[in-house]
């Protein structure tokens, strides 16, 4: 018997005003309806074009549970496809990236496909001749994403053809992506320096949720951030200050700072903190830099692009951005406790090559397996998960700051310990989890 | 160590430094660093460049010893309970001794332990160690380490391979 399935009142149900229910965390129907709807109904982030930039050229990937193949076309035009032969079920791309030419060609039984899904030649094709094959799915190809939308370099894609448009399921929130690529001074960005893999055995919200949750770093991270001052602290007078230290020392900012550093919320789960100040906000400067972007902008608009310094955005339903480190992180749902966290990085194009070093060590740092930052909050993640199995309580606590009046109100700048963030978060689940369901007869 | 180490010296100081992780006598083994010595993980097979590309680790003594103090902290949430490793190594094999710069090159291939509570994790990889005399004793320039799967997804990687 399925509690949820055929139930959107009780997935409703689940999500408070100030609490939401620890099914949402544990419970792997709903996460399976997740799968189903909310990832379906949102716009999702499949990659960046950088990654494929010639002809042919292809990325692998999943967009919520599916396994996707991002891929460009003849046409140059970018095209996601479902990343299974309609023989046999075959992934037809096998590699992280690659590229395959003009055509996919299934490694089991050589059937190939153009690179927009297309059916292109099957051997010993007459063998379907009057079999009726003209009308079984397996003639229209590669099942294609329909709705894909190339954004300034990146690529979403949502996965049922009718729902919310791009330009409103993000609106405002975009001003992210746009920032981090107007911080290169040729306005342009490519994927560089590796990917972090990190596996948590959790579910992914409880990444989500961490992204704009202000009140953990100097608690969750002191034993880091706060031994790197230590040790900073300890170096002989005059010692110039390390990168590290830079990096690390702003984790352990009082609440007061986080308070005044605000936090902005726009519709359909996305946000950000850091509206007047972050923990990116205080970096040295790279020499050369700045005199590059008043080249390209001018001086007061370089001004106003280096001004903003957002700490992390939320495009929910499943990344978070950081325009000021240009840093990328990818929370990929693989069941309702495990959770992929991919974490990207971006050369900013024409720029000096510090600024991508301290990107990197950014991520090295703090998102790496091997970080002192990523081992802390892991272990309240899953301590969480299970912890999340108790009978004695069954919600999650998000009242922090709530305001009755907040509901239904979109960029919003208010106190950055604010939970709105969360709030929204939910209430956008709530909605794209209950678009398409249908309810039980 | 008067002079020019021998090979079976070289060997037998990469044998003590791993029997100093796996007794987690972590201040003992950050001294046999150089002041600008290196501890070196890479994220891809073959990776030449720390600084340009990611790296799993690339920590300098300062790093390194804010993982130490870390560890005896009382606030490492993600160590209590603690962390345990276990080093298993084949014998390594000098690839350089240059006696006049006071280079020296030692390599082993090694498996590797790390257990937390009830989930014991087998990691497998070489290790490179870049050896140089100070004050006539051997201390680590760099330690590269280069796990077979170094791009694959990990969970927590606690503790020093």
């Amino acid at each position: 018997m399925s509690r949820y399935q055929g139930h959107p009142d009780a997935v409703q149900a689940l999500v408070r005003d100030t609490e939401v229910h620890k099914d949402v965390y544990i419970d792997q129907e709903v996460f399976e309806l997740e799968m189903a709807h909310l990832f379906a109904n949102t716009w999702v982030y499949v990659g960046h074009a950088s990654q494929i930039p010639n002809k042919g050229d292809y990325y692998t990937t999943t967009v919520g549970t599916e396994p996707v193949v991002m891929v460009r076309h003849t046409d140059n035009s970018i095209r996601v496809l479902y990343n299974r032969c309609p023989h046999k079920g075959v992934k037809v791309a096998g590699e992280v990236c690659g590229n395959t030419g003009k055509f996919f060609r299934c490694p089991y039984h050589a059937w190939t496909f153009k690179t927009d899904g297309s059916l292109l030649s099957i051997p010993l094709k007459k063998g379907y001749d009057n079999t009726g094959f003209e009308h079984d799915e397996a003639s229209g190809g590669l099942a294609t994403v329909s709705d894909v939308k190339v954004y300034r370099d990146f690529v979403f894609c949502r996965l049922n053809a009718e729902g919310v448009s791009f330009e409103d399921y993000f609106g405002n929130s975009l001003s992210t992506i746009d920032n981090m690529v107007d911080r290169s001074p040729e306005g342009k960005l490519e994927i560089a320096g590796g990917v972090l893999r990190y596996m948590h055995h959790c579910n992914w919200k409880m990444l989500v949720d961490n992204q704009t949750d202000t009140c953990h770093p100097m608690v969750a991270h002191e034993s880091s951030a706060g031994t790197a001052v230590k040790v900073w602290n300890e170096a002989p007078p005059g010692t110039p200050k390390p990168m590290a230290v830079e990096l690390f020392a702003p984790f352990m900012s009082p609440y007061e700072f986080f308070e005044k550093m605000g936090i902005r919320v726009w519709d359909n789960g996305h946000g950000h903190t850091g509206v007047a100040d972050s923990i990116h906000a205080a970096y040295s400067p790279v020499p050369g830099y700045w005199e590059q972007m008043v080249a390209a902008y001018g001086e007061d608009r370089a001004k106003q692009i280096l001004g903003e310094v957002r700490h992390n955005t939320v495009y929910w339903p499943n990344i978070m951005i950081k325009g000021p480190i240009q840093t990328l992180r990818l929370f990929k749902p693989i069941a309702a406790d495990r959770t992929l966290v991919e974490s990207w990085t971006f050369r900013l194009v024409g720029a000096p090559d510090m600024l991508l070093e301290r990107t990197l060590m950014y991520n090295r740092l703090v998102n790496a397996p091997t970080s002192v930052v990523g081992h802390d909050d892991l272990e309240m993640y899953e301590r969480a998960q299970e912890g999340l199995h108790a009978r004695g309580r069954d919600w999650v606590n998000v009242a922090r700051l709530y305001d009755p009046a907040e509901v239904g109100q979109t960029d919003v700048a208010t106190n950055g310990t604010n939970e709105w963030q969360m709030r929204n978060q939910f209430r956008a689940w709530s909605r794209y989890m209950t678009a398409t369901m249908q309810e039980a007869k | 160590m008067s002079n020019i180490p021998t090979s079976q010296q070289l060997i037998d100081f990469v044998y003590a430094e791993a029997r100093m992780l796996d007794e987690q006598r972590f201040e003992d083994w950050l001294a046999l660093f150089t002041d600008d010595g290196h501890y070196w993980m890479p994220l891809v097979p073959g990776q030449q460049d720390p600084r340009l590309h990611t790296s799993l680790l690339y920590e300098d003594k300062l790093l390194l010893r804010v993982r130490v103090e870390r560890l005896a902290g009382a606030r490492t949430f993600s160590q209590q309970p603690r962390s345990r490793c276990h080093h298993l190594l084949q014998q390594p094999t000098v690839e350089k001794l240059d006696a006049t710069a006071g280079q020296f090159t030692v390599r082993s291939a090694f498996h590797y332990v790390e257990t937390r509570l009830d989930t014991q994790t087998l990691f497998a990889g070489w290790a490179t160690h870049d050896l140089v005399l100070v004050d006539g004793a051997l201390r680590i320039h760099q330690k590269r380490v280069d796990l077979v799967n170094c791009d694959a997804a990990f969970g927590n990687i606690n503790l020093f391979m």
